[in-house]
């Protein structure tokens, strides 16, 4: 990990070049105008970066975790919408159910979604419990050879133009988090209806809303693993989600990084460009070091994940270290930028805005160190 | 094997369980009384090097144990994790080793390499910084003198860690002043040598049980035969050993946060407040998180550097991103750390108050924090220029 193979390396490469073509020249306008990005996310399909990690025989790309994290990176170098959008799909959707759903299962609900022909989305939140999943309220009843949902998720990235999410609800409320389900739910259905956009600080291209169910009935055979099991799969599926997300901070630091090293070179002050300063240049050589060190947690935490190891600590530790280094980088690259990094002219306000999320979502910075401290502790003490 | 989520050969494996085991036996129980007598541990430096610990990466025909830099950081890490004096001790024997071994012939290297690495010498010192200058090194002032088959040193030394306990000094002077930084020569310097003169022993904050003094050349003569490498490449020796000795301290940084998270979550772990444990508090848990994160991000960083000096040569960005980035997160931890144990840290009684003390330095020597932050900053415009 600390020197990539050349399957990695090439895959950098192609993302990096994607980026800089296809995401970095409209990024500012998909953000004004809150734009999902259509025809981005069909390249992406067609480069297979819509399920990276997924076998290629369910339509995957059929590469390492390693090889997500490299790909999110890019990608959300170029573009930190289109990067959650691809990292829901790839962690939130994918993952969960190239692991957990039967065959017959995955022909309906993985294949199109691993070639990128459709979109899925995850809904675990809900108004009154985020991180504190065990506390659902939204139920799933049997009622003869259907489920009837009912229920409100919110936060729910890629809502607008998803064709299937996992649902979870509670099937036995009396075993608590036990007695929480997964559900795959085509979308539209009957029942399930959209909350209104939400509008957001940052990554605008996305869509974030409510899915409200209303006695919303699916078939039986849509459980997703066992009944019983949610809680477990939603818990595995954040770890993995966690990479992703901390790649996507990744991103986002590093173009703002990029973007002030090059305005420190053109910008003149005192009589030359102000990266003689060492004001200037110990911001800059902060910002590098703290981004290498992020990446080298996020790499770690993939390439655990790809040899089956538990990682929910260092999972968690990347996605602490990277979202608050890609608020930390974005906000001194402004800094470097002076008034112009404070207007849209320049990328580094939509960086600042883009990073401010990922110290949130799919747990806040707050939850990821009582999951590190948990651990270490049970570790060193025993 | 997977250490900490990164894959070990067999090899480095046992040289860091070598070191660790070593460092439980030999340096843990004793490191606290070291420490308030500031004693130097001599007899430990010809266990370590029966161990092959004293010439890390060094030939096995000369005693070393032919690893590479990752193995060297593991076992300084595992070293400091008990005693980081014995850790920046033997850093230093490492270091005057590796230069003896690039740029010594073989004359030289049977002389000192051998019995240097085999323990039997005593310590090595590598005597750069001058009263005057540290990092700014092309602006030596000691001079070596051509006289017959003979240099003349003068000057003096600053800084000199091991200088009382080395059998073999490395000096660095000028000996052609007109060519500025090409004019520096690197010298071995026996111990005993007439005109070598120790100075006091530094008081220092930490690293108490690490010997550092001044050394005073006065007309000190050596044989011409004791230039290492060519007249004019002592800069260059300097330089192409700046890297090891920037990851060297970044492993020892490791140890002693290491040894600090483990002092703070055990004594969170015992006490009890408003009748719950210290740990049970998200406070506390916050402290221990970030410092867990912060560390292990050093050590992959640290890794990272390792790795590439091997693979490339040099790693003159990546060294300093880890010696920065592990002295920094260091000093972070072993405050929280102590913040967790209250007036408990405060005192000798808990180790959390000599890791405090030894963590300080690792932000100035070997290039302080502001020095590596100017390197990468250099790299990094350099990088930018070229793309």
């Amino acid at each position: 990990m600390f020197e990539l193979s050349e399957t990695h390396q090439m895959l950098r490469d192609t993302c990096r070049d994607f980026a800089d073509r296809e995401l970095a020249p409209v990024a500012a306008d998909l953000d004004r105008n809150h734009q999902y990005p259509q025809a981005q996310i069909k390249q992406l399909a067609e480069l297979g970066l819509m399920s990276v990690a997924v076998d290629e025989q369910w339509g995957g790309s059929g590469l390492d975790n390693l090889a997500y994290a490299i790909a999110m990176e890019e990608i959300s170098r170029g573009c930190a919408s289109t990067g959650v959008v691809m990292s829901v799909n790839n962690s939130l959707y994918c993952d969960p159910v190239s692991k957990k759903a039967t065959d017959a299962q995955k022909e309906e609900f993985l294949r199109p979604f691993a070639s990128g022909e459709k979109l899925g989305c995850f809904a675990l939140t809900e108004p009154g419990n985020g991180s504190d999943a065990g506390a659902a309220s939204t139920t799933a009843i049997l009622d003869g050879d259907e489920w009837v949902i009912n229920g409100t998720k919110s936060w729910i990235t890629n809502g607008y133009e998803a064709d299937a999410t996992i649902v979870f609800a509670t099937t036995d409320k009396s075993l608590k988090h036990r007695g929480i389900s997964a559900f795959l739910v085509p979308m539209p259905t009957p029942g399930l209806s959209l909350g209104k956009k939400e509008d957001k600080l940052g990554i605008r291209a996305s869509s974030t809303c409510n899915l409200i169910f209303e006695d919303c009935r699916i078939p039986k055979t849509n459980l997703l693993g066992e009944a019983g099991e949610g809680f477990k799969i939603a818990m595995m599926t954040l770890d993995g989600g966690r990479i992703g997300i901390a790649a996507q901070a990744l991103g986002i630091a590093q173009a703002a990084f990029e973007a002030a090293v090059a305005y420190s070179q053109e910008r003149q002050a005192f009589g030359g460009p102000i990266s003689n300063l060492q004001a200037i240049q110990f911001k800059l050589a902060d910002m590098a070091t703290k981004i290498e060190g992020a990446r080298l947690l996020t790499w770690r935490a993939a390439q655990m994940k790809d040899r089956g190891v538990r990682y929910t600590k260092e999972a968690a530790m990347a996605k602490l270290v990277a979202s608050e280094t890609a608020t930390h980088v974005a906000h001194q690259a402004i800094q470097v930028f002076g008034g112009n990094g404070y207007v849209t002219e320049y990328p580094v306000e939509r960086h600042y805005r883009d990073a401010r999320i990922t110290e949130i979502y799919e747990g806040t910075s707050e939850i990821q160190r009582i999951v590190i401290a948990s651990n270490v502790i049970k570790e060193l003490v025993t | 094997m997977l250490k900490f989520g990164v894959t070990l050969t067999e090899e480095q494996n046992l040289i860091y369980e070598t070191a660790k085991q070593f460092g439980i036996d030999r340096l843990k129980p004793n490191a606290e009384a070291w420490d308030a007598e500031k004693k130097f541990p001599a007899d430990v430096l010809s266990q370590l090097g029966e161990l092959g610990l004293m010439g890390i990466c060094i030939p096995m025909k000369h005693g070393g144990a032919e690893a590479d830099t990752l193995s060297y950081v593991l076992a300084l890490q595992a070293l400091a994790e008990s005693c980081a004096s014995t850790a920046v001790t033997v850093a230093v024997c490492n270091l005057t080793a590796n230069v003896l071994n690039q740029f010594g012939n073989e004359a030289q290297k049977e002389k000192w390499l051998d019995p240097l690495v085999q323990g039997k010498l005593g310590a090595g010192s590598f005597c750069l910084s001058e009263p005057h200058c540290g990092s700014d090194a092309a602006a030596l002032k000691t001079t070596a003198v051509e006289d017959g088959d003979e240099f003349v040193i003068n000057g003096s030394k600053q800084w000199i860690t091991n200088g009382s306990y080395a059998g073999i000094h490395l000096v660095f002077a000028v000996t052609d002043a007109e060519k500025g930084a090409r004019g520096i020569s690197c010298f071995a310097v026996e111990k005993d040598t007439p005109g070598l003169i120790i100075g006091p022993e530094e008081r220092k904050m930490g690293l108490r049980a690490s010997n550092t003094v001044p050394l005073i050349f006065e007309n000190c003569r050596v044989p011409a035969a004791n230039l290492i490498g060519e007249r004019g490449g002592g800069y260059g020796i300097a330089l192409a050993n700046l890297d090891g000795g920037r990851i060297g301290i970044a492993a020892q940084c490791l140890g002693i946060g290491e040894a600090a998270i483990q002092a703070g979550v055990q004594y969170a772990c015992e006490r009890e407040v408003f009748k719950k444990r210290v740990a049970d508090f998200q406070a506390s848990q916050i402290a221990i998180a970030d410092s867990r994160a912060e560390l292990d991000q050093a050590w992959l960083l640290t890794l990272k550097a390792a790795v590439l000096r091997d693979r490339n040569g040099r790693s003159s960005m990546e060294s300093s991103m880890a010696k920065l980035f592990a002295s920094e997160a260091c000093n972070k931890i072993v405050d929280r750390m102590l913040q967790l144990h209250g007036g408990y840290g405060y005192v000798a009684d808990f180790p959390i108050e000599r890791y405090y003390r030894d963590a300080r330095v690792t932000r100035i020597y070997e290039g302080t924090s502001e020095v590596q932050r100017i390197v990468i900053a250099r790299e990094v415009i350099k990088a930018f220029e070229n793309h």
